[in-house]
């Protein structure tokens, strides 16, 4: 069974991470190149992690099925990163973050790592800066700031709308230099199928060239898994076309233990589905509530163009339900906000799935120019998308998938349940509880894959000196053996359902019955549904061209296969959780005006789920969340 | 053009032209293909996937492309759409959308292919090269950990987003797939004067820009004409001013640079 030790330092909150550092284990400098970290991913947090790993003297190996590093998914995070600068002097502060933090997750997020992420925020902007990040400034030379949802300060930092692209070519950019210094060795087009275990150590991946379809292996002293969410597998979502959750799910497979499946972020500010052909759906910047406001008409059969209802005739249902914090409450709130208006007909739009994201206030007062600079781009783009200007007419958005606080549990080193295998960014759980904040996974990311992880890693590697395997060991081979009879069993199926459409039915169980709004009878359904759409695709499932090519839809094939087990798990989660917290609305537990009811007293918990083998489910464990700093209380953001 | 304000149409069908060519094959061919009754309100990729789902429905190797944020910021994506790099619009081609094309249309989908952008199989390219440019220069040298505070360093407004216009290159390569001679000098002198525009840029400015313009002619890149079909192509919208503002730099680098004089670059 897996020993849950969070190792949380002993000592005041404020002085935990200190005090750990002091006796953390190390690796000396002169020892570190002869120690192999393997990393897979380069987003924010895997670049941050390789690079920093890389410039310390590890040698380090970068895996992406990406052709470059810089297409890593962070890329399209457009509003901006979290960091309590108090630049404003608006009474921001490291508590403040990290009780904001807290509260926005409704309470489900570890303290220590929590109160750690709040301090290391204010370093990650001082790094970019000298790393070159271009953060916008005010007219005094000054850095620029702007508010997000669930907070009453501006204490987030941008570039324009694209801020994910300037944080990750800063981390693309020094993993660069790295590799050109000899220190980081990249492996492009290579997907990683499986993880490697030597005595219970992650000692080593495996992974598909696919260019030619060849499966290898490489061997190394830890594994860095950064490959963010799973969200993909609602198939609808802001995720990019190739995100999934296959190097995760290998390693829960492994033994990782899988933390809070069920907590998946529905981003409210989406443009909406118009139609099964659709690929993905495009977020609109949260940045946008700053100056927009949300409503649908009053009268639920309003024939008239937007521009033509009067005010009085709006139903501006955030600024009426939340006074306090208005169109800027979290993203949980905003998203069910618009579910419930939807669903009672007030909707927009012919599906009557959408409502208005407006800026004609904040363009009358603030001119079409000054709006035009702080969201240009994003204005930019859904004109292309739509055919319709925001200047002009309102945006018109509906909430999407968007991001995943569940993920591998780790302990305060961001170590799994595996010794040597650590996770960082989206690819944990460890500090958005049930909710998180917007701009705070930029955060999060870069305080892991800078901040952090390099710091704690030599803890579980100084005993490794002078213990190194290499591919020779038989565990290698027989993990390889493993992964090419997978492959072999997907591609000699040669039924007729093809992978996409296996993957878009999943996504359709999902979002109906574990998405923003969930109960007991719809998530017993969507478990049986999705044990049937398993059985289809493992009897019929399609796929043309060869193993030994280029082949995407074998690629897929592969990410929809563990799509299916991560789908189902994440039902059994949110079924389990018999409560409201956050994301995970479960109807059966809901206030007369419609917000959650915690259930503190039997679920304030992290549920990890250990995986036993292919015939029998896993087992649900928990950590118990101890509050000693904050007391969990109603969240109300009225 | 036709934009959705107005738009009659429910969908389109339309013909496409695409080069195939086999993974290791020196050459590929032209395959016309049908994509009959696509939703008018798909982009271009979209009629490229349901395309692809029927061909995988007939047990036919789908037409190999890339793509990934599908928000035309990652820059993966990539196709010369009726002889122009990311089609007829200034976007990426993930964002081009069906309604923009007529009814009927036939229209020659071909890749990104350059002397430096190898085919890979059918429409996907090799654009390590780019890569290599980045990694010879492209950045500034700094270790994770403690740094000065960021405010000591005022930064003008006009001069950041300047630094911000160039740095919103996303890697693409369409200026090299437009460009006659297959030059990467917009894409080039979008990171050297991203990086020569801030303070914290100036320690490796000259050896920054002598590296990366040489790492591009090592890596097959040709050389800069003024033709300009570079900015033209520009999902992002990058100016040609950089180019030149590199020229400058780059002679600073080598023939003011007293130092550097006998390593001047031939030209």
């Amino acid at each position: 069974m897996i020993q849950f030790e969070s190792k949380i330092p002993d000592g005041p909150l404020e002085d935990k991470w200190e005090n750990h550092l002091e006796h953390v284990r190390l690796v000396g400098p002169r020892n570190r190149p002869s120690y192999d970290i393997i990393v897979v991913g380069t987003g924010l947090a895997g670049a941050s992690a390789a690079s920093s790993l890389a410039a310390q003297g590890y040698r380090v190996h970068v895996f992406i099925y990406h052709d470059t590093p810089r297409r890593a998914h962070s890329i399209a995070a457009q509003g901006g990163i979290n960091a309590c600068k108090n630049y404003r002097e608006d009474g921001d502060s490291v508590y403040r973050l990290f009780y904001d933090t807290q509260k926005g997750g409704d309470f489900r997020a570890r303290e220590a790592n929590v109160y750690r992420l709040a301090q290391t925020s204010t370093s990650i902007i001082d790094q970019c800066v000298a790393q070159g990040v271009p953060f916008a400034r005010e007219y005094g030379g000054m850095l620029a700031n702007r508010s997000f949802g669930g907070v009453l300060v501006e204490r987030t930092f941008y570039c324009r709308g694209q801020t994910g692209q300037q944080l990750l070519l800063g981390a693309y950019q020094a993993l660069e230099k790295e590799i050109e210094m000899g220190r980081v060795i990249l492996y492009n087009r290579s997907e990683m199928l499986d993880l490697v275990k030597i005595d219970g150590r992650a000692r080593g991946i495996i992974y598909r060239d696919m260019v030619n379809g060849e499966i290898r292996s490489i061997a190394g002293e830890a594994v860095v898994l950064a490959t963010g969410g799973y969200g993909a597998a609602y198939f609808n979502s802001t995720n990019a076309i190739n995100s999934n959750g296959t190097a995760i799910w290998r390693a829960h497979r492994r033994g990782a233990a899988f933390a809070n499946p069920s907590f998946v972020q529905i981003h409210p500010t989406c443009i909406p589905v118009s139609g099964d052909y659709q690929s993905k759906l495009t977020l609109m910047s949260e940045s946008l509530r700053n100056d927009g406001r949300v409503w649908v008409p009053r009268d639920k059969n309003e024939t008239r163009a937007a521009e033509d209802i009067p005010d009085s005739e709006r139903y501006y249902y955030l600024e009426e339900r939340y006074p306090t914090f208005g169109n800027l409450v979290p993203r949980d709130v905003a998203s069910r906000a618009a579910k419930v208006v939807c669903d009672e007909g007030y909707g927009i739009g012919q599906t009557g799935y959408s409502v208005y994201l407006d800026f004609r206030d904040a363009i009358n007062q603030q001119g079409a120019d000054k709006i035009g600079e702080k969201y240009g781009n994003l204005f930019d783009m859904y004109e292309e998308i739509t055919g319709e200007s925001p200047y002009q007419q309102p945006f018109r958005i509906y909430p999407a998938v968007h991001y995943c606080m569940g993920g591998l549990w780790v302990d305060y080193n961001l170590e799994t349940t595996i010794p040597g295998l650590y996770a960082v960014g989206e690819a944990n759980f460890s500090d958005h509880g049930a909710n998180r904040l917007g701009a705070s996974s930029l955060m999060q990311c870069l305080a892991d894959g800078y901040f952090i992880l390099p710091q704690t890693i030599g803890d579980g590697l100084q005993p490794m000196f002078r213990d190194k395997v290499d591919i020779s060991h038989p565990e290698f081979a027989k993990t390889e053996a493993e992964v090419r009879d997978r492959i072999q069993r997907v591609m000699s199926i040669q039924g007729d359902s093809t992978p996409l459409s296996i993957h878009k039915r999943l996504g359709k169980q999902l979002w109906n019955e574990c998405g923003m709004s969930r109960n007991e009878s719809g998530l017993r359904g969507a478990i049986a549904e999705i044990d049937r759409l398993s059985e289809e695709f493992w009897t019929n499932v399609s796929i043309p061209g060869d193993a030994d090519d280029v082949n995407p839809t074998l690629e897929r094939a592969m990410r929809v296969a563990d799509f299916l087990e991560i789908g189902s798990l994440m039902c059994r989660d949110a079924l389990t959780r018999d409560e409201s917290c956050g994301c995970h609305f479960r109807e059966e537990h809901q206030s007369e005006d419609g917000e959650v009811i915690r259930n503190d007293e039997d679920f304030s918990h992290v549920a990890a789920w250990e995986w036993q083998d292919e015939d029998t489910e896993q087992v649900r464990h928990r950590e118990q969340l101890v509050y000693e700093a904050v007391q969990p209380a109603t969240r109300s953001y009225k | 053009m036709n934009t959705s304000q107005g738009e009659s149409r429910t969908s389109i069908s339309v013909t496409v032209r695409v080069w195939r060519q086999d993974r290791g094959a020196k050459k590929g061919r032209f395959v016309e293909y049908d994509a009959v009754d696509i939703p008018i309100q798909a982009s271009f990729l979209e009629m490229l996937d349901i395309l692809n789902e029927t061909l995988v429905e007939e047990g036919i190797d789908p037409i190999a492309f890339e793509s990934d944020c599908r928000e035309g910021i990652c820059g993966t994506c990539g196709l010369v759409v009726d002889g122009l790099p990311h089609g007829p619009e200034q976007c990426t081609t993930c964002q081009l959308q069906m309604r923009n094309f007529e009814d009927g249309a036939k229209i020659t989908i071909e890749p990104f292919s350059t002397g430096a952008f190898p085919v890979i199989k059918d429409l996907v390219v090799d654009r390590k090269s780019l890569d290599s440019v980045i990694q010879s220069g492209g950045y500034i040298t700094v270790h994770s950990g403690p740094k000065p505070e960021p405010n000591s360093i005022p930064i003008e407004h006009e001069v950041m987003e300047d630094a911000l216009d160039a740095s919103a290159c996303i890697g693409c390569g369409a200026c090299v797939a437009a460009c006659p001679n297959g030059s990467a000098m917009l894409f080039t002198s979008a990171k050297v004067n991203h990086l020569a525009l801030l303070p914290q840029g100036q320690p490796e400015r000259k050896t920054r820009v002598r590296k990366m313009v040489d790492t591009m002619d090592e890596e097959g890149f040709g050389s800069c004409r003024n033709y300009g079909e570079c900015q033209a192509s520009c999902p992002k919208g990058i100016s040609i001013k950089y180019i030149g503002r590199m020229n400058a730099d780059y002679i600073r680098a080598t023939v003011f640079d007293t130092e550097k004089r006998g390593e001047m670059h031939a030209t």
